[in-house]
């Protein structure tokens, strides 16, 4: 393969809350236009690592360069304004405004440029109708199922238009049907942004992932295709064996 | 009177104030540490505590002792029961949310002030001490009553403290600080700890005020002062933590007292005001507290 | 949407013709008592701004209305300044103020936020008692007639004369109205909501909270003092009281029964409760004499009834049950 500039980078990334290490020294890497898979056992640091590129917390040392820039210190409001989106691996929506509020908060947001009401109207709708959420637009974000309020989470992501997406077990609590929809959503998806999602999941990870880093205690312990992945002895005895294929 | 004694004189009237104000903030940094509200009406707790003692004092008409005796018991017994009473009809259906909290709390205290307007009226009235003993210094004669207080309170710190390490009740109080849930799971009676915490930091304010009472005299707008030092000594000393409150009271306490008797109790007021709001902003913790996690 | 838009302004405007009807028709006493009351409306509606819509509960704004009042009556009592430029001082120093404490209160959150607020209110106030030379402390200041008279046009117009003082009054609520109800339908205001009800969410969908916070906080400090300034001018006294603790504590009273974060609830708060005290007094000293009854016992009574049976207020129920629409 071509070396392609990377649209994220993090090198020797380092996160410590006092004496745990929830991230030790990780090497990471993105290509847009990847769909990337983060998998690990509980506490591995998925969550952790995903918000020090989030910017919702603060690298203990390291670097993070997002496009060619160095946003180590960047703080996160300005990263989702140089493209990147993250949604709540714990929900967390408006629950007191409705759905159509909800998503016209991330619209407004992308359309600072001063377009008119028409503009951000057709970006609320065009979001809502993605997840499957235009009959929902009226009532209240916290009276939503919990599954509704998960693609609530992705519509609001998806308004921002970003340019990498990262979703933090999102199909945590989804039915089965649920799943199936989210998994054609981001196969849609994929053409207009990189991904990179936190999935418990195999099924979900082995059919929409191109690649998969596996974390352990912190540390990347193997990462590859799904094939590579599944294959991967380290990996089987961690994690694998344990979850169900 | 020549800088020397008049400074130890400062001093000593320093030490009163702290000793006081240690005990009255100890009573409010044991609500925020366990419950996490903060008592807006705290002071006012402390100004019943002085209103009681004195009308009881003058029930009890021989030895001024007596009625000081009595004072000490009654008087914490009785704030405590307004207090129980206020956190089980109120605070505990706000479910100790912090806003609400402190909005009741102020309406608590403007109640409280109205009652004291009401049953004991606008006048400040003194007590009388328990005995009259003064001390001959070199330089000025001292109130043996003022270096009793100091004495009081130091003991009734040492008891607090034994309490909160020593026994069951203030391990009990200890785990519930800690961690509320897990207190909560190892069926600990979380809302009864809340009521008997929140009593006690009333009733601790209620024998500070008995305490002063006789130096100074019971008005219906007395704790407005205790309440303010309360708050700083206990952010200064950070929340939660006793030896915090001990070293931040005596900070205030003495620099309150010499800056007072040197220059304006106005700036003296202003200055530590300020300080505590920055410290508040700069260093939330205080000095002792542990960082919020 | 649009149609949400033309009843709320229709209702706007109409409560402001309903209260230059009112200047005409209420006796004098009355007619001065509101006069007050459109005052210390602006002034809740300010604080509403802050507490209200952006959902940080602030315990110092007397210092923000003090700010307009010292600055507006020391510019006229000192300087010699006349009622506009001194208007104008008023504003700025609220202004000023309003940018010191934000940018330094802003750095806590919740409980440290109130006790913050409190202790720069507490600060404020202890310095008009401490620089009474200039501020006459307690006692406070008088302006004359003569120094509050504004010309404008070729127009005298006298702040003793109550239609003037009304009228005054009036125009500053009319604007203040006005101004926040543009806040709240803005982007900017829908912005200051979803900060008050999900902080991080709204960080992590771009938004610089820190900012919109900040502006909240500086508007917010600026109304407070409009109010204040316009106080002094239009009743001729400045004094300590108004920066005491009991002016920082009134606004959230009147706000919280009028309906938090809704436009017209800091007004009728305030109205209601006004009379309210008034009336309650007056009953309670005839029927009681000997008990001493004011009215920070109804006061108390007031917030604690409120705060936990009503929390939302009056106008704040009635949006939640009939009237979804109101701002």
């Amino acid at each position: 393969m071509a070396a392609v500039k990377p649209l994220l980078i993090a090198r020797n990334l380092c996160r410590n809350f006092g004496g745990l290490k929830a991230v030790d020294m990780v090497d990471f890497s993105l290509t847009s236009g990847e769909v990337r898979a983060i998998i690990g056992p509980n506490g591995a640091g998925k969550t952790t690592f995903v918000s020090l590129i989030a910017g919702r917390i603060a690298p203990s040392s390291g670097v993070i360069g997002f496009d060619g820039r160095d946003i180590t210190h960047l703080p996160a409001h300005q990263r989702v304004r140089l493209g990147i989106a993250y949604t709540f691996q714990i929900t967390s929506v408006f629950a007191n405004l409705s759905v159509h509020d909800n998503v016209a908060l991330a619209v407004q947001r992308t359309h600072q440029d001063g377009r008119g009401r028409g503009a951000r109207k057709a970006g609320i709708d065009a979001a809502l109708a993605k997840v499957g959420l235009t009959d929902r637009r009226d009532a209240a974000a916290g009276a939503l199922a919990y599954g509704h309020q998960r693609l609530l989470e992705i519509a609001m992501g998806l308004a921002l238009k970003p340019r990498l997406l990262i979703l933090d077990e999102p199909t945590q609590g989804l039915s089965d049907g649920e799943i199936e929809n989210f998994i054609g959503l981001i196969g849609e998806l994929r053409r207009e942004a990189t991904i990179l999602l936190i999935e418990h999941n195999m099924d979900v990870v082995m059919k929409l992932a191109d690649r998969i880093t596996v974390l352990d205690a912190g540390r990347v312990l193997a990462e590859g295709t799904p094939q590579q992945i599944r294959d991967d002895a380290k990996v089987q005895a961690a994690y694998l064996g344990a979850a169900h294929a | 009177m020549p800088f020397g004694p008049h400074l130890l004189l400062a001093t000593l009237e320093g030490l009163v104030s702290s000793a006081v104000l240690a005990l009255t903030a100890l009573g409010l940094s044991l609500v925020f540490g366990v419950m996490r509200v903060v008592n807006v009406a705290h002071g006012e707790f402390f100004m019943i505590g002085a209103i009681v003692a004195w009308w009881v004092a003058s029930l009890f008409g021989g030895h001024p002792a007596a009625g000081f005796v009595a004072a000490l018991v009654i008087s914490p017994l009785f704030v405590g029961a307004i207090a129980f009473a206020s956190e089980r009809l109120v605070l505990r259906r706000l479910n100790y949310n912090p806003e609400a909290t402190i909005v009741a709390t102020i309406g608590l205290l403007y109640l409280l002030q109205q009652a004291a307007l009401s049953f004991y009226g606008p006048e400040a009235r003194p007590v009388e001490a328990p005995f009259n003993y003064r001390i001959l210094l070199p330089w000025f004669g001292y109130s043996g009553y003022k270096l009793f207080v100091i004495l009081a309170a130091v003991v009734l710190l040492f008891l607090t403290w034994l309490v909160l390490t020593r026994t069951r009740i203030g391990l009990v109080m200890r785990a519930t600080q800690f961690d509320r849930e897990t207190a909560q799971a190892f069926g600990i009676p979380v809302e009864r700890v809340y009521a008997g915490v929140f009593a006690m930091g009333a009733m601790l304010a209620a024998v500070a005020a008995v305490l002063i009472v006789p130096i100074s005299q019971a008005h219906y707008l007395m704790g407005q002062d205790p309440l303010l030092l309360s708050f700083i000594v206990v952010i200064i000393g950070g929340l939660g933590s006793l030896r915090g409150t001990l070293v931040a009271a005596l900070l205030i306490g003495m620099s309150d007292g010499i800056v007072s008797m040197f220059f304006s109790p106005t700036l003296a007021k202003m200055l530590a005001t300020g300080a505590v709001a920055l410290v508040l902003v700069f260093r939330p913790q205080g000095l002792f507290g542990t960082a919020v996690r | 949407m649009s149609g949400a838009f033309v009843k709320s302004l229709a209702l706007h405007l109409g409560v402001i013709a309903l209260l230059a009807v009112l200047g005409f028709v209420l006796p004098a006493y009355h007619r001065d008592v509101v006069s007050r009351v459109l005052l210390l409306g602006v002034f809740a509606m300010g604080y509403n701004l802050l507490f209200g819509y952006t959902g940080l509960l602030s315990l110092g704004h007397a210092m923000f209305f003090s700010a307009g009042l010292y600055g507006a009556g020391l510019a006229v009592y000192h300087l010699g300044w006349t009622a506009p430029t001194a208007f104008a001082a008023g504003l700025a120093c609220g202004a000023l103020l309003a940018l010191c404490v934000g940018a330094l209160a802003l750095r806590t959150t919740g409980v440290a936020f109130m006790i913050v607020t409190m202790m720069f209110a507490q600060v404020f106030y202890l310095a008009t008692l401490y620089f009474g030379a200039w501020t006459r402390g307690d006692e406070g200041i008088v302006l004359q007639p003569a120094q509050r008279t504004i010309e404008f046009a070729g127009l005298h117009f006298n702040p003793t004369d109550p239609m003037t003082r009304y009228g005054a009054a009036l125009l500053l609520l009319s604007v203040v109205l006005l101004i926040t109800l543009a806040i709240v339908r803005s982007p900017h205001g829908c912005v200051l909501v979803a900060i008050r009800e999900n902080e991080e969410r709204t960080k992590m969908l771009g938004y610089n909270t820190f900012t919109n916070k900040l502006a909240s906080v500086v508007a917010s400090g600026v109304i407070s003092a409009a109010a204040g300034a316009a106080y002094a001018l239009l009743f001729g006294y400045v004094g300590s009281t108004f920066a005491s603790v009991q002016y920082s504590i009134l606004p959230l009273l009147w706000v919280l029964l009028g309906g938090a974060s809704t436009t017209l609830g800091p007004l009728i708060g305030t109205l209601l409760m006004y009379y309210l005290v008034d009336l309650s007094s007056s009953l309670l000293a005839r029927a009681f004499p000997d008990w001493n009854l004011s009215h920070i016992g109804v006061v108390g009574l007031a917030l604690i009834l409120l705060v936990l049976f009503f929390p939302k207020g009056i106008l704040g129920t009635i949006r939640e049950r009939w009237l979804k629409w109101l701002p």
